[in-house]
């Protein structure tokens, strides 16, 4: 196939966006971290009442 | 697994055997939810039309929570579990992945569903989508849930597997196409929503069974969200991707550039999720900060990226009519556009719609203090019904008038009522909306069986215009519902009695992909570059629509009690 | 090259993006920008700001405390269930209790004037939506929320619970005077 030939020239992005489970794993992080994990943070510091 | 290949001498799509009866299975069964979840539209809309006030008080809610998971959960995952393997194995032209364990997710989708639907009508779990807890279901509400989520966990592994069985068999040379590459991102977005899903139905049936002592509110409700609103998001990649095929396949139109379209996709796999904050914005437990960078998708990346979805999509159908010849002015490519091509029609609404109302007030609606105005009312589900119901319900029976003659071989009966149908129920469906988020504007409570308060120990007289649009999201309801049922007959008619079709030549090996010709490569490059001046102008009606609708609720917000 | 088919051009990234494409980004980009400050120049300069002042509790702890803050303020009661009225010191802490189905008590606010309120739920999940104003605001069980309020009319005002909270839901109607 001809697309192994010119791989070398394929930019960074084009390269990021063809991994398709590179995307997988930084979808589920990105939103896992700043939406779960930190909402879960907010949460257990939530002070107690008096 | 042996399997054959069939070329559409229509389309030219090449079906595999597998992936073909998959996609079929998942369709109908899709569809018999959307009839089940639209009679349950018609119990809602009767109820809230201040006229009629059609339920009693206990089977309102048991129909709006079944309403709200057939339709938001199993009418569109059964169909997105279509379009995942029609973006996978039709469109690189491949086998499917493990097709017995896609019939072993179909099967739990299919139990789950029903499991919970027994568990909603037995009455004891009227708990809304949502069932915040600690309101409390029987427990196969929630088990019927997890199997769900579990099914379409598996439907989401099928389409990566499909994407690497098509990168080994060497069906396609270089990226994935477009649409596919949307699809992938709404399966991205799946797996993230059906794991936090799992995170948190799992936890909860063991309360409801007994084995967890409590689970926190607040906790709940931020989990829960990242699976119900993330679900719409889903949602959001599918019905874009869509958008892409649509045109693609029946004007073919080509995206004006691959950079902005994917790039605008990895905004999406990156912040789209984020937007489960929306739900939270007046809840106690949460930090403003934590708020306000969640809700607006990590700075409105997500809302640059469907604002470039916005204009690439009739930016691309402009090319595409112009390059055909109708170049006169700003607007021939519109006027003269394939209107009468229900497929097309419903896919141009479904993109306006989304676009000028359920993309401008889900933005509003997602702006940390400007929540106060509207959370909780009425305005909550106008503003999901222009977004999940014109734009993705839409956006999929527009897609269905293509796939009833290539994938089901039959012809659509009654053209006539087939052209009109995408126009009856997207119009309709939008000015419902209007007036549903119309009445959330003055105040009135969604999931409220009754805005006379019967039986409360004092009184409030909403504004007589409140009275107004409840009445008229009654009449334009119903109007919604009979163009939902005319899709579904024209559908089911079509699949029993429409004239059968070639289905094409079949063969044991599939044919790839050709790898595009230098010629196409350069004649895209350069050569016949088209402007697109009409979609610039629509671009700019949306902008300046959004900019004002958002000032004008800033200033309402002014105007409301001081808080700090 | 179409939207079905993959990218004609193998080195699709490569590709120069159009001018007026640009600029719509650029467009998307400013306008994204723009949203996103305005909620943080609303928090420095805004007058309506949704309290981030909340504590983890129990029903019984917050009803203790609200029914002390009853037996202290109340001026009259009202309706055949004699729903105690309770004047809050202006600048002062009030006690709302949202349960299955009402709120309880009422409270009497002078205009103009600061108040601590403080919003709770016993049971499920209950929708503190302040009509006609239209403030909406989320009531969680095991949450106190402490939000600052400023009345700036006066009359009768009804708290109606719009987040869905069983059979009564519709029935549960509250009431804030500001004198």
């Amino acid at each position: 196939m001809a697309d192994n030939e010119n791989d070398n020239d394929i930019p960074f992005m084009q390269k990021l966006l063809d991994n398709h489970f590179l995307l997988l794993v930084i979808g589920v992080v990105s939103p896992g971290v700043l939406y779960i994990l930190w909402g879960i943070i907010d949460i257990m510091n939530t002070p107690l009442a008096k | 697994m042996a399997t054959t290949y069939r070329t559409c001498p229509a389309s030219g799509l090449q079906f595999e055997a597998h992936a073909e009866k998959l996609m079929k299975w998942n369709a109908v069964v899709a569809v018999l939810w959307l009839l089940v979840g639209g009679i349950g539209a018609l119990g809602v809309i009767m109820t809230r039309w201040p006229a009629f006030k059609l339920l009693p008080a206990d089977q309102f809610y048991t129909i709006l929570t079944a309403h709200g998971i057939d339709m938001l959960l199993m009418w569109i995952l059964h169909f997105e579990m279509a379009v995942l393997y029609f973006a996978s194995s039709v469109l690189l032209r491949c086998r499917i992945w493990a097709p017995k364990l896609g019939w072993g997710g179909f099967w739990l989708m299919v139990i789950g569903g029903l499991m919970t639907n027994v568990a909603i009508f037995q009455g004891e779990s009227s708990v809304m989508f949502t069932s915040y807890v600690p309101m409390q279901a029987a427990p196969h509400f929630y088990l019927g849930l997890i199997l769900v989520a579990v099914g379409s966990l598996i439907g989401c592994a099928i389409f990566f597997g499909t994407l690497v069985v098509a990168k080994k068999d060497k069906t396609y040379t270089g990226s994935i196409p477009m649409v596919t590459f949307g699809a992938l991102t709404a399966a991205i977005i799946a797996v993230f929503t059906i794991l936090s899903g799992a995170g948190i139905l799992i936890p909860t049936f063991l309360w409801s069974v007994g084995l967890i002592k409590e689970i926190d509110a607040q906790l709940y409700r931020m989990v829960w969200w990242a699976l119900g609103h993330s679900s719409q998001q889903i949602n959001v990649a599918a019905h874009v991707s869509i958008w892409y095929l649509i045109p693609a396949i029946v004007i073919g139109a080509k995206p004006l550039s691959e950079k902005v379209s994917r790039g605008a996709f990895l905004l999406y796999i990156l912040f789209l999720q984020l937007a489960s904050a929306h739900h939270l914005l007046s809840d106690p437990g949460m930090s403003a900060e934590w708020k306000v960078l969640n809700t607006s998708y990590f700075m409105y990346f997500a809302v640059m990226a469907s604002m470039i979805h916005g204009f690439t999509v009739p930016g691309a159908v402009e090319a595409a009519m112009r390059r055909k010849g109708f170049n006169n002015g700003l607007f021939e490519w519109l006027r003269k556009a394939p209107w009468g091509n229900p497929a097309f029609a419903g896919m141009f609404i479904s993109l306006v719609s989304f676009g000028f109302l359920g993309g401008i007030s889900g933005v509003v609606l997602g702006t940390e203090q400007i929540n106060m105005l509207m959370h909780n009312t009425f305005y909550v589900p106008g503003h999901f019904h222009t977004t999940v119901v014109t734009g993705t319900t839409l956006a999929f029976m527009a897609v269905t008038y293509l796939l009833v003659p290539t994938l089901f071989r039959r012809k659509m009966i009654w053209p006539k009522l087939c052209q009109i149908q995408p126009y009856l129920f997207g119009i309709a469906m939008s000015i419902t909306g209007l007036v549903m988020m119309g009445a959330g504007t003055l105040g009135v409570s969604r999931r409220h069986w009754d805005m006379a308060f019967s039986g409360a120990p004092f009184q409030y007289e909403w504004p007589g215009a409140a009275y107004l649009m409840m009445g008229m999201t009654g009449f334009f309801g119903v109007i919604t519902i009979i163009g939902g049922a005319l899709w579904i007959v024209l559908v089911v008619g079509s699949l029993l009695f429409g004239e059968k079709l070639d289905g094409g030549a079949v063969s044991d090996k599939p044919t790839p992909i050709p790898a595009a010709t230098p010629a196409a490569a350069a004649s895209h490059h350069g050569s016949d570059h088209v402007a697109v001046p009409g979609t610039v102008i629509l671009a700019l009606a949306l902008l300046v629509a959004f900019v004002l609708y958002y000032y004008v609720n800033w200033k309402y917000l002014s105007e409301v009690w001081l808080l700090s | 090259m179409s939207s079905i088919l993959p990218p004609s051009n193998r080195l699709w990234w490569k590709e120069s993006i159009d001018k007026t494409e640009w600029t719509w980004i650029g467009i998307a980009f400013v306008w994204g920008m723009i949203m996103f400050v305005m909620m943080i120049y609303w928090h420095i300069y805004g007058k309506q700001n949704l309290s981030n002042e909340a504590y983890k509790t129990t029903p019984e702890m917050f009803a203790a405390k609200a029914e002390k803050f009853i037996a202290e303020n109340t001026i009259r009661t009202e309706t055949d269930l004699e729903i105690p009225v309770v004047k809050v010191p202006p600048g002062g802490d009030g006690y709302l209790i949202a349960r299955l189905w009402n709120w309880y008590p009422i409270l009497e606010l002078q205009e103009g004037k600061e108040y601590k309120i403080h919003l709770s739920s016993m049971d499920y999940n209950h929708g503190f939506s302040l009509q006609p104003v239209n403030i909406n605001i989320q009531v969680i069980p095991g949450y106190e929320h402490v939000v600052k309020m400023t009345p700036t009319s006066t009359g009768t005002f009804a708290i109606v619970c719009n987040e869905f909270c069983g059979i009564g839901h519709h029935t549960m109607l509250g009431r804030i005077y500001v004198k």
